[in-house]
């Protein structure tokens, strides 16, 4: 379904995507980790069109996106959640959640979503009408993900859902995303938090300095010591 | 050294001191006015809806800079000139009118035709602006926008002088806006009523429409709203063609109160509005209204209320320092200005 062959990104001077190249199938929930600096970000934003890769190609369902603008890459059917959430803090939930469905005309089809997002979240419909700036780490991250669905993406794409939140809220996310999966939405997910992403996930990726390391079935990688030494403490 | 419990620095303190000066001086000054009874209620009244008026304009012309300057982070200098082509296009607009006599035969219609036309040019002239001279900038230092703004402005000013003179041209009159409605000049209150129109037509399109949520949503953080599918360039067009709209009809007001338009006409307007943006908190929409309104009466009561009572002669002239001491005041006290968010408090 997105496929990255090769490809070379800057982040700034800095080289830092040195020939990434990985696939995410149809339905899957395909984790990328790696410590600080590895370079998630850096292929998250490659592949939404805000940073422009050097060299290499990206493909969606079998076409070319690489050198599409952010937007038109979002009206494909690529939603993020990006790090650090990035909520709209002076526009309300609704607005937020409205955000997400900009390129959408359905009506019918944004109000059943924007009910079963609520469904799916529902601090979000206690905070319906409270601007985003307002909300809780862990609200945020809940309306980032809401926010991010409202486009009905045919691949969602998240970045450390987990950063700076409590244990227990990681496993609602988590289960919240392993939920989104199986309603259909084929995910991908950046994290840091190596075990909870792998334990969810249908294969992995270890990203290290700008390249992939490693890679295979998610239980692999949970077992495999390499990856056990270096991201799961032992 | 320490006061009530805060640490405080010298800098600080003489600030105040002079701020204290300042309002004491506007005290006494305006006591003295009031005791003398130099003025009477009526002569007030005219003062202030005269400075409603002329800040109503100023307010049109603080959206366009507000409004940019939330989308790009870019204080667009030419909006001055962006204004002062509306108020060129609405003055040769309505001299051809008045020449082929409709202006005073059909004068409503002609005039929002003269307001349609200016608009119109005004915001061609301001997405060409985006789109030459800011939009190839896009990444570069912000410092190379600010200076790329004063050149556009400088380039707009003299292609005006180039093409119709530096002479001043004189607006044709406009009998049905003649004489008084209940004590008050016509021409202001069809100024003030149309400002305030517009501006609320403005608010409505931001808050309530599409494209103004995605204005919005650029002004907060460009790259999550091009992730939600916004286009970017589009709607920073979009940004300056509605700023450069109401410029443009800020210009047609401006032209009914002053009947003139020259080339350098934009230049103070556009400097006074870029004030009462930052008075209001730039990147704010209701602040830069209120900014606009509240400078726009300030000047116009200020010189007598506060000046007339020191004594000071001439102290009609001296309504800018009068400005632009405001806009310092309240930089002092309130640096993010009136409606401005804190950013000294985390910005996510």
């Amino acid at each position: 379904m997105l496929t990255l062959n090769a490809i070379h990104s800057y982040y700034g001077q800095i080289h830092a995507l040195k020939g990434v190249s990985f696939t995410v199938e149809k339905g899957e929930i395909v984790t990328l980790i790696g410590s600080n600096g590895a370079g998630k970000t850096t292929t998250l934003n490659t592949i939404s069109g805000l940073i422009k890769p050097r060299s290499g190609e990206i493909l969606f369902e079998g076409q070319r996106i690489d050198n599409l603008a952010p937007h038109e890459i979002a009206k494909r059917g690529i939603s993020q959640s990006p790090e650090g959430r990035k909520i709209f803090g002076r526009m309300t939930v609704r607005e937020n959640l409205e955000m997400g469905a900009f390129n959408r005309k359905d009506q019918a089809g944004i109000r059943h979503d924007l009910a079963q997002i609520l469904e799916l979240f529902p601090r979000l419909r206690e905070r319906f009408n409270q601007s985003g700036g307002t909300l809780s780490g862990g609200e945020q991250q809940m309306l980032a993900i809401g926010r991010a669905l409202m486009s009905r993406p045919r691949i969602l794409t998240l970045d450390e859902p987990s950063m700076g939140l409590a244990p227990i809220l990681v496993a609602q996310i988590f289960k919240i995303i392993c939920d989104i999966n199986q309603q259909g939405t084929t995910i991908l997910l950046i994290e840091q938090n190596a075990q909870m992403a792998l334990s969810i996930a249908t294969r992995g990726y270890v990203l290290e300095t700008g390249q992939i390391v490693l890679q295979g079935p998610a239980k692999d990688l949970l077992a495999s010591p390499q990856v056990r030494k270096a991201y799961l403490g032992g | 050294m320490y006061l009530f419990g805060r640490r405080i620095d010298a800098s600080q303190i003489i600030v105040w001191i002079i701020g204290g000066v300042l309002f004491l001086l506007v005290l006494i000054g305006s006591i003295s006015t009031l005791l003398t009874e130099r003025y009477t209620v009526k002569q007030w009244l005219d003062f202030i809806i005269f400075g409603a008026a002329q800040g109503g304009i100023y307010a049109l012309i603080a959206l366009g800079y507000t409004m940019v300057y939330g989308v790009l982070r870019l204080i667009n200098f030419a909006h001055g000139e962006v204004f002062m082509s509306g108020a060129f296009s609405a003055y040769f607009l309505a001299a051809a009118l008045d020449k082929a006599m409709l202006l005073n035969r059909y004068p409503i219609p002609c005039l929002l035709v003269i307001a349609f036309l200016s608009a119109a040019v005004s915001a061609t002239v301001a997405v060409c602006l985006e789109r030459i001279a800011y939009r190839p900038l896009r990444r570069a230092p912000r410092l190379v926008n600010l200076i790329t703004a004063i050149g556009a402005s400088f380039f707009l000013q003299y292609t005006f002088r180039g093409l119709y003179g530096s002479g001043v041209e004189v607006y044709p009159d406009i009998a049905i806006l003649k004489g008084d409605f209940w004590g008050i000049r016509k021409t202001l209150l069809v100024v003030c009523g149309s400002a305030l129109a517009m501006l609320g037509i403005l608010y409505a399109f931001i808050q309530g429409t599409k494209t103004g949520r995605a204005i919005r949503a650029i002004s907060e953080d460009l790259e999550t709203a091009a992730l939600m599918g916004v286009d970017v360039d589009q709607t920073i067009a979009i940004t300056f063609a509605v700023g450069g709209s109401t410029a443009g009809i800020a210009g047609v007001l401006y032209a009914l109160i002053f009947s003139q338009v020259n080339f350098f006409m934009g230049f103070v307007p556009g400097m006074k509005a870029f004030t009462a943006a930052v008075m209001g908190g730039i990147g704010n929409v209701p602040g830069a209204a209120l900014g606009g309104f509240l400078l726009g009466i300030f000047e116009a009561v200020g010189p007598s209320l506060f000046l007339d009572g020191l004594g000071i002669p001439a102290a009609n002239q001296l309504k800018d320092v009068i400005a632009f001491t405001l806009l310092v005041l309240i930089l002092i006290f309130r640096p993010t200005g009136l409606l401005g968010e804190r950013l000294a408090v985390k910005r996510t």
